[in-house]
């Protein structure tokens, strides 16, 4: 029982990064058309952000939740202002092959400098040790990565379905002309949102370092899962990105327990299926 | 409501001069001639792709390759982005509508920004469209045409925008919804507000109007007021074809 019990953290945990990852994408394919392939390097780079702070400014993990996502976002804008934005328009393939590339690059220049194998990053102070809740021990970082991965994607919910600003957001995905008619920058709110798709990659890749190191790689890894995520609960559905995350993130986990072999490719499978039922995945809009 | 704007009439509120535009490859306009004068009804009358629609994306900004001279205000705005010419009041309701269907009908309406202040209030707005106000949550696309034209029209009213351009604001809609939007237009006026209306519907225009132009293969070909109508009605059917 210990061991199922163990299973669904780790499986609640990757879920945290589905989450946040494929709610970036969402919130990025929505409003720029195009599918994110550099989310992964970028979630890398949050990590290493955070790695930097800590190892050349001393600032720790606190500080590096709130930096990390600005300054990766940063420079996620000026990867949507310099080259994303002339594909507007376009098919989805330049997209997906520019940021393929982007996502290349980047990867290449951090194992330039790191190789492979993973940097540490310890757990902050306030967050070591566990907890014994009776029927299971858990640690509480990994408490803490679930709870405000959760609040992170809720509060995100909120933003786009419930505020002005999200109303902006969400009339802009479905005819930016008339947005811009009105008087609404649109091209701004753009850049704007792929940093906000990006940020949240970054503070993943925060969350993750504690747990997983820091790896140039690190997002490589975690990326085709999360695409097959995103294919799963549907392109452009937020709710939807949230819990298909979390969900597959779980399933995963009780695979793990109870048919370990298939833990790998359970997901996969899934994405299969689903495909052949409802191409446009489960919570998804017809494109 | 907010006051009128005096009636100068020397300066127009739009001038349009030889605009030309094009759709991709495709040239559109070929030298369009007008102007608007401030707190007139003037209406664009013409066939089906004369270019009435694509004149007034190309006063808002919104077709890509445009060449002559638009001036709002006296200002050129020829090359301004629409989300400029938007702030500087110039208000546009699209013959589609362009009713957003992931937002609710509360939020289409607050969707365009205030750019100046004057703007009807809500209050006032629900006054003019008392339906709306019963329909504040349903989804925006789940209205009925005769709603989402009202819900088009309300949510520039309340921006302080004080010219309105209304791109084909009765088609498909039943007579009662018609003669209501007639009596909108009308109140409107009355308030002061500019309004340049692109129609098919000619008695509908008639209606409400000052003065027409004639569009034809993206020219305007001819131009009269509302009390030169009878005298030139042999005219309009030849053009119009009706």
């Amino acid at each position: 029982m210990q061991a199922l019990y163990a299973q669904l953290l780790v499986g609640l945990i990757n879920g945290s990064f589905y989450a946040l990852l494929s709610l970036g994408l969402a919130v990025i394919f929505g409003m720029l058309n195009i599918i994110n392939f550099a989310h992964g390097a970028l979630y890398m780079m949050g990590a290493f952000c955070a790695y930097f702070l800590l190892n050349l400014t001393g600032l720790g993990y606190w500080p590096a939740l709130i930096i990390a996502p600005i300054v990766v976002g940063i420079f996620g804008m000026i990867l949507e202002r310099t080259m994303l934005q002339w594909l507007a328009g376009l098919d989805h393939l330049y997209g997906l092959l520019l940021t393929f590339g982007i996502a290349l690059i980047v990867q290449g220049v951090f194992q330039n400098y790191f190789g492979s194998s993973g940097l540490p990053y310890a757990i902050p102070d306030e967050l070591k040790g566990g907890m014994n809740l009776g029927f299971m021990f858990l640690p509480i970082y990994r408490g803490w990565v679930v709870v405000f991965s959760l609040v992170v994607c809720l509060a995100t919910w909120y933003l786009i379905e419930k505020t002005r600003l999200g109303a902006y957001l969400r009339a802009a995905t479905e005819n930016p002309t008339l947005v811009r008619a009105f008087g609404i920058n649109v091209p701004r709110m753009i850049t704007l949102t792929y940093g906000l798709g990006v940020g949240l990659a970054a503070l993943a890749g925060v969350l993750s370092a504690p747990i997983n190191q820091v790896r140039p790689l690190m997002g490589a890894d975690l990326i085709i899962v999360v695409f097959a995520v995103v294919v799963i609960g549907g392109m452009g559905s937020i709710m939807g990105s949230i819990i298909t995350g979390f969900a597959l993130g779980v399933i995963e986990g009780l695979t793990k327990y109870f048919y370990p072999e298939a833990s790998n490719t359970v997901v996969f499978v899934l994405m299969v299926l689903v495909l052949l039922v409802k191409p446009t995945g489960l919570t998804g809009r017809a494109a | 409501m907010a006051e009128a704007p005096a009636k100068t009439g020397a300066t127009p509120v739009l001038s349009v001069q030889n605009l030309e535009a094009w759709y991709g490859e495709s040239h559109i306009l070929h030298g369009i001639n007008f102007n608007v004068n401030a707190g007139e009804v003037v209406t664009l009358l013409g066939r089906n792709g004369a270019g009435k629609t694509t004149t007034l994306k190309s006063v808002v900004g919104i077709i890509g390759k445009r060449t002559g001279s638009i001036r709002f205000d006296n200002v050129d705005i020829t090359r301004a982005s629409s989300d400029k010419i938007a702030r500087m009041g110039v208000a546009f309701c699209p013959e589609e509508r362009g009713i957003f269907a992931s937002l609710d009908v509360r939020e289409n309406l607050l969707l365009p920004p205030i750019v100046r202040p004057g703007g009807l209030s809500l209050d006032q707005i629900f006054e003019l469209f008392p339906n709306l106000k019963e329909r504040l949550n349903s989804q925006g696309t789940k209205l009925s045409g005769g709603e989402q034209q009202m819900l088009a029209i309300a949510r520039i009213l309340r921006t302080g925008a004080r010219f309105l351009m209304l791109d084909e604001p009765t088609e498909g809609l039943a007579p009662v919804i018609i003669q209501q939007i007639g009596h909108t237009i009308a109140r409107l006026k009355s308030e002061g507000f500019t309004i340049l209306l692109v129609e098919q519907n000619f008695r509908f225009a008639s209606t409400v109007a000052d003065r027409y132009y004639i569009v034809e293969h993206g020219k305007v070909i001819d131009g009269f007021a509302n009390s030169e109508l009878q005298a030139n009605m042999d005219k309009l059917h030849t053009y119009l074809g009706v």
